[in-house]
């Protein structure tokens, strides 16, 4: 073990940006070589045990409380696990279109959010022109009201956009945030005529905003290609739900597929059931977050990424027209094979806005979505698997359920913690590259670090639903500085 | 340093819907930005205070130490403290998890639970890991609370009513329909 003597160690926090709870170490030698840089998940909440005992129909409302971000993401795995204890999953076409409609929204708006609101201050400021430049931007720029302030219309696009998202949200859960709409085998409403046409008197709109911020994305990845190439990037494996019948992208349903670095199939379109004979994931002391691995490969080689880019990576196609032209000239690239570099992330983000709004303007025109038949129920069942292609990628809603309809077991899986192993070589990847010499670190060279974490857009408060706990002697004061509370080891 | 007043906001043991809620103002966002300057918050690049603030946004409880001093320095650091949200005001969702020895919890997610590979049999205990409070602690019982905006979370028009009542002195009439429990 290295000493203190020897080790000189920074820390970010709390990091920027980035939705969710988590700091940043990164260790260095006597020399002043970075070793290592980590993520810490530094919060925990517990949901996966204090779910425990609650009914079943409650669960698609609590649980998306770990997340306010993409709560319809939880919503909805949740509910579609839930679906299976009622016997209720093949859901009528109502039911199914109004959460695919919700979904979408999701997708929308928290896509557009990333973009805009956390991610462009790093594509849009560039002093000279270089990647690098921009994301060594001053601080007081490096937020979306300093975009508002230099790019007006962008600003308030991004606005808008996410608007749009959060408004089919509300029409379809009943709420922007935390909403109530999808129930075990169904949904409690339709969509109404003026609804679905105050949604459609804005669509074209956010179909061409959509297609210029595909633009901005593609365009700033080509044009700084040489430097974003290495930038926090490694070879991996890319793991998705893809359409069971052909292979489609699709965010709602499907199978499980994985594909390694050059395309080679991993797993081949297995059952999401079977879940736990594909994935086992690993515990490490430093963080609440563990480590995922599929265990073909094992925890060493096992590791992959999800999300947008492991979605265009791992999909055969994308059955909406302009997303689809778009993803060909992604894939050009990289010659049909994986794209691995990280920071292509926000461009495979915003073909996916775009395959939203496509599919959100489909959707809407469907007269399925004013039907009436809403739930379904069929023989129970006890044990379940819900999965989805959250806007971070894939969700894992694991639970059994007793005949009281009390919840007897709950593991949850969520998107970032799958992208855990690439996050923390992204940031050693770009700690090693950029940080050298000297005692500390200049704050813009820090931003790099939190620029190839943004690339995954990581929802770092959804990580932080594991329980765990560490000895603890706590003591707490009120106000006025009387100690009101302290225990000792262990707790409870 | 402009003379508008400063507004820092921090999500706490929350996740983080108290502050899509700020954002569902939407084009208000805007407007907001020609009242107020942000100091520290989630959604700027800076890691801490700037300045003394006017107003201090507080979403979610504490859950571990470091939410601990992050709210006494909020408290230290902002004329007037807000609780927003359910999880501010009494600890939300998360305290949920009060009534559950934390060894049991522990064991359940890093020992027992499905697909688990821990060969070494630990917990995570790194330094690193601000230490958790054996229970969620709403914001009030840790430092003097003056404002609370009730929901989980509060809906956007509750915020910007309050933040333009706190901003202009003007007193804010609660109004109820808007409050849902769900
Ligand atoms: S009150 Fe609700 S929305 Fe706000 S942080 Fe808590 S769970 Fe999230």
């Amino acid at each position: 073990m290295p000493t203190s003597e020897t080790i000189r160690k920074h820390t970010i926090l709390p990091l920027t940006r980035v939705e969710g709870h988590g700091k940043v170490t990164i260790h260095r030698n006597g020399d002043g070589e970075v070793e290592q840089a980590r993520l810490h998940i530094v919060e925990f909440r517990g949901f996966e045990r204090f779910i425990l005992g609650r009914p079943y129909w409650e669960v698609p409302v609590i649980v998306q409380r770990l997340c306010g971000i993409c709560p319809v993401s939880h919503h909805l795995a949740a509910a579609k696990a839930m679906d299976r204890i009622v016997g209720g999953e093949r859901l009528t076409p109502t039911a199914e279109k109004i959460r695919r409609l919700m979904h979408h929204g999701q997708m929308f708006q928290s896509h557009a959010l990333h973009f805009f609101h956390l991610a462009s201050p790093d594509f849009l400021f560039g002093t000279d022109g270089t990647a690098a430049s921009a994301f060594s931007a001053p601080v007081e720029q490096r937020n979306v009201l300093a975009v508002a302030a230099r790019h007006p219309d962008l600003a308030v696009q991004g606005v808008m956009m996410r608007r749009y998202g959060q408004e089919i949200i509300r029409a379809t859960a009943g709420k922007k945030i935390h909403g109530t709409g999808a129930i075990p085998g169904g949904v409690n409403k339709n969509l109404s005529l003026s609804e679905r046409d105050a949604l459609l008197r804005d669509a074209g709109r956010m179909l061409a905003w959509a297609r210029g911020a595909l633009a901005i994305a593609r365009d700033f990845t080509m044009d700084h290609l040489v430097e974003l190439t290495p930038f926090g990037s490694f070879d991996s494996n890319h793991l998705s739900l893809v359409r069971g019948a052909d292979g489609a992208l699709d965010l709602y349903d499907g199978v499980l597929r994985a594909v390694d670095k050059d395309g080679n199939r991993l797993v081949d379109d297995v059952d999401y059931q079977r879940y736990l004979e594909v994935v086992g994931e690993e515990v490490r002391p430093w963080s609440y977050m563990k480590f995922p691995f599929l265990k073909k490969l094992g925890p060493e080689q096992g590791w992959y990424r999800v999300g947008p880019l492991a979605r265009l990576n791992t999909c055969s196609f994308i059955d909406t027209p302009e997303a689809e032209a778009a993803r060909r000239t992604f894939l050009s690239l990289t010659k049909g094979r994986p794209n691995n570099v990280t920071m292509c992330y926000h461009w495979a983000r915003m073909i996916e806005l775009l395959h939203s709004i496509e599919s959100i303007r489909v959707l809407l025109e469907d007269p399925d979505l004013q039907g009436e038949d809403l739930v379904v129920t069929g023989p129970r069942r006890e044990e379940t698997v819900g999965v989805i292609e959250a806007p971070r990628g894939t969700l894992f809603h694991h639970y059994r359920v007793n005949r009281n309809d009390e919840v007897t077991l709950c593991n949850l899986i969520v998107s970032t913690t799958h992208n855990n192993e690439p996050m923390n070589r992204a940031v050693t990847r770009v700690a090693k590259d950029h940080l050298r010499g000297g005692d500390g670190i200049p704050e813009g060279l820090l931003n790099h670090i939190e620029v190839a974490i943004r690339a995954y857009d990581p929802c770092l408060s959804c990580a932080t639903h594991a329980v765990g706990g560490m000895p603890l002697i706590v003591e707490l004061h009120d106000a006025d500085g009387v100690v009101v509370d302290r225990r000792v080891r262990g707790g409870g | 340093m402009s003379s508008k007043a400063r507004i820092a906001t921090v999500s706490l043991a929350g996740c983080f819907g108290c502050h899509m809620s700020i954002l569902d103002i939407d084009q208000r966002i805007l407007q907001l930005a020609d009242l107020v300057e942000f100091d520290r918050s989630p959604i700027n690049d800076y890691k801490d205070f700037q300045g003394r603030c006017a107003v201090g946004i507080v979403e979610g409880g504490c859950c571990n130490e470091e939410n601990v001093h992050v709210l006494e320095r909020f408290r230290r650091q902002c004329d007037v403290l807000v609780s927003l949200g359910d999880c501010a005001i009494n600890g939300g969702i998360p305290a949920m998890r009060n009534n559950i020895p934390l060894r049991e919890c522990l064991e359940d997610a890093y020992l027992k639970s499905p697909g688990v590979y821990n060969p070494a049999g630990t917990v995570p205990n790194d330094p690193e890991l601000p230490l958790l409070l054996n229970r969620l602690y709403p914001c009030h019982e840790v430092v003097r609370i003056d404002h609370f905006i009730p929901g989980c979370p509060p809906p956007a028009d509750a915020i910007w009513d309050a933040l333009v009542g706190l901003l202009t002195g003007k007193p804010v009439a609660p109004v109820y329909n808007r409050l849902k429990y769900d």
